[in-house]
């Protein structure tokens, strides 16, 4: 049986949530999913012809407040966890590229 | 006398007459931790200094006798997903293997105001994802009534902690039965409240639409008690619900005669192993004696809970961990990396596990284009027919009752090679979440020496009935008070 996900689009969702896989993972990982998804497949049986879809849980309002100015987290103690920073600001290296 | 294995209730009368103080019982925890917990393997941190600090604090409060709670002076333990400033927050996990919280989760906040003691956080499935605690990244917890076999999971940790008489109540999080299995697994009892009773300001989300904070105690009316003090309206959580906190001690003891108890038949197939089937229909006998009207009900929709759930927590989880990029806090792999994506592409390669790696791809394949309307809207549509499914069946009875797992604990190592597998023993936990209904598991006896659980299932906010209903069973039979011998 071949799988429904082929590790070609196992590559492709990991980019998609930036995560790097090698080629052994992703032949693993196309097994599994095919599994996985082939079972939920089971949802088709399902008429959901005249359903909305769920989009809250009960509980359902906005919640509106008065956009104050308050005290929030100092910029020291709020870098304590930031791998590297520099004069107050996170450090990462380049995120644009040149062109 | 042995002071861990006493309830909030007893040890509350302890200390309010000052038979004990709280710094003498929280040494005791810390000493039981100690020795103990090298075989259960519950906690990731133990808070030794903050435990004594906050110890010395309460026995203040009860000496002046000043805004004491029944929670004063009593030590407990948290899942390890749940913000503490200026203590470790893993959640089980290597990108966050050495992150220390700036600020407290609002449950946090509301545990220390009341008193309460911490003594540490408790081990987990990474991220919560997982059913047997084999996915920390750390080590395995085992379970205290056979160390050979899992304590169930997210919450495996907390279960185990209470179980192994480690805390005197536990603070899990359930976003599928995270809270109900492992205390079934571990004869405990712990509630999944309503979604949006419990602030999750400061929870590490999973899933944002499911994920519940709720207790674990050694019985119904200490989960209650801990449930007051933690439940209630959060401006920093606009999903909790603005209504007051209802006293759900008050009305404990009333009678649940001429309730109604509804059985719901999708829940009873094949599959269930035979002595957990037979605690069940035993549980229900007592709930027969004890004056309530049973009726079978139906929830057409069960079997489809598991795909529902599983595909709505890839897609939110996939979202949701997106934040863990290596940038502002946790781990961060940078060697060589030329731009931020390989920084990205590094970190989470190497901070997070198989499983967190299955479900944020398996997330991102539902959400893409070309499958979101097969799978994330598909499964949203379900979804409703799902929550109409409970709506239907607990307008014709005040709670239903169901087994928590079709099985007791499994051994370590039996389902870590089929993820598929270990998805199916949540077949039972799931569905309440997506439909945000409350759920509270309470121990119904044993299946070849192993902890069976019951849930009873309430309506939306329904709380007190739910702990009226257990507090009954609980007060008829003993099996909550069983401990195992360590």
């Amino acid at each position: 049986m071949t799988n429904t996900i082929d590790t070609k689009t196992v590559k492709h969702v990991a980019n998609l949530v930036r995560l790097g896989i090698s080629e052994e993972e992703a032949q693993i990982f196309s097994g599994q999913f095919s599994s996985i998804i082939d079972y939920f497949n089971m949802l088709n049986e399902v008429d959901t012809e005249n359903v909305a879809p769920a989009s809250d849980i009960a509980n359902a309002e906005n919640v509106l407040r008065e956009d104050e100015v308050k005290p929030s987290m100092n910029r020291e103690e709020f870098l304590k966890n930031a791998p590297q920073s520099e004069r107050g600001y996170i450090k990462v290296p380049t995120v644009l590229g040149d062109e | 006398m042995e002071l861990t294995n006493l309830t909030i209730q007893e040890i509350h009368q302890l200390l309010i007459t000052k038979q004990i103080s709280s710094v003498e019982l929280t040494k005791a925890t810390l000493d039981r931790i100690h020795d103990v917990d090298k075989k259960v393997k519950s906690y990731v941190t133990v808070t030794d200094d903050l435990a004594l600090t906050q110890a010395k604090q309460a026995d203040e409060r009860i000496a002046k006798g000043e805004n004491i709670t029944p929670l004063t002076g009593i030590p407990f333990s948290m899942k390890d997903c749940i913000s503490t400033r200026d203590v470790k927050t893993t959640c089980s996990s290597k990108i966050l293997e050495n992150y220390i919280p700036q600020y407290n989760a609002t449950v946090t906040n509301k545990l220390a105001d009341s008193g309460a003691v911490l003594v540490g956080k408790t081990n987990m499935d990474e991220f919560g994802m997982g059913s047997s605690c084999e996915n920390s990244a750390f080590f395995n917890t085992h379970n205290p009534w056979n160390l050979n076999h899992v304590p169930g999971g997210s919450s495996g940790g907390a279960a185990a902690s209470m179980s192994a008489s480690l805390c005197t109540f536990s603070i899990g999080e359930d976003t599928g039965g995270s809270v109900r299995q492992p205390a079934s697994f571990c004869n405990v009892t712990g509630i999944k409240p309503t979604y949006g009773r419990v602030s999750r300001y400061g929870l590490i989300s999973l899933v944002s639409s499911f994920d519940g904070i709720g207790p674990m105690a050694r019985d119904v009316y200490d989960c209650a008690t801990v449930l007051e003090h933690i439940a209630g309206h959060d401006p920093l959580d606009s999903t909790t619900y603005q209504l007051p906190i209802t006293n759900y001690t008050n009305n404990i003891n009333k009678p649940i005669n001429k309730m109604k108890l509804g059985i719901p038949k999708e829940y009873f197939v094949a599959g269930m192993e035979a002595g957990v089937e037979s605690a069940l229909q035993e549980a229900i006998r007592t709930y027969e004696k004890l004056g309530m009207e049973i009726q079978e009900v139906s929830l057409p929709h069960t079997k489809y809970g598991l795909p529902v759930y599983y595909l709505l927590l890839f897609a939110e989880a996939s979202s949701n961990l997106a934040r863990f990029d290596g940038t502002r806090f946790g781990l961060s792999v940078s060697e060589n990396a030329k731009d931020v994506i390989d920084i990205y592409l590094q970190t989470r390669r190497e901070g997070f596990g198989d499983e967190v790696k299955r479900r944020i791809m398996l997330g991102a394949y539902a959400l893409s284009t070309g499958y979101y309307d097969a799978y994330y809207l598909k499964a949203q549509k379900v979804r409703s027919l799902l929550r109409r499914d409970f709506e239907t069946a607990l307008a014709s009875c005040d709670v239903l009752l169901a087994p928590v797992s079709p099985t007791t604990a499994f051994k370590l190592g039996e389902k870590t090679n089929d993820p598929l597998e270990m998805y199916l023993s949540d077949i039972y936990s799931v569905a309440t979440n997506p439909a945000g209904v409350p759920a509270l598991a309470v121990p119904v006896g044993f299946s070849n020496n192993m902890p069976v659980g019951m849930q009873l299932i309430g309506k939306h906010l329904d709380e007190a009935t739910l702990f009226q209903v257990g507090h009954a069973y609980q007060q008829v039979t003993d099996w909550h008070k069983q401990l195992p011998s360590l």
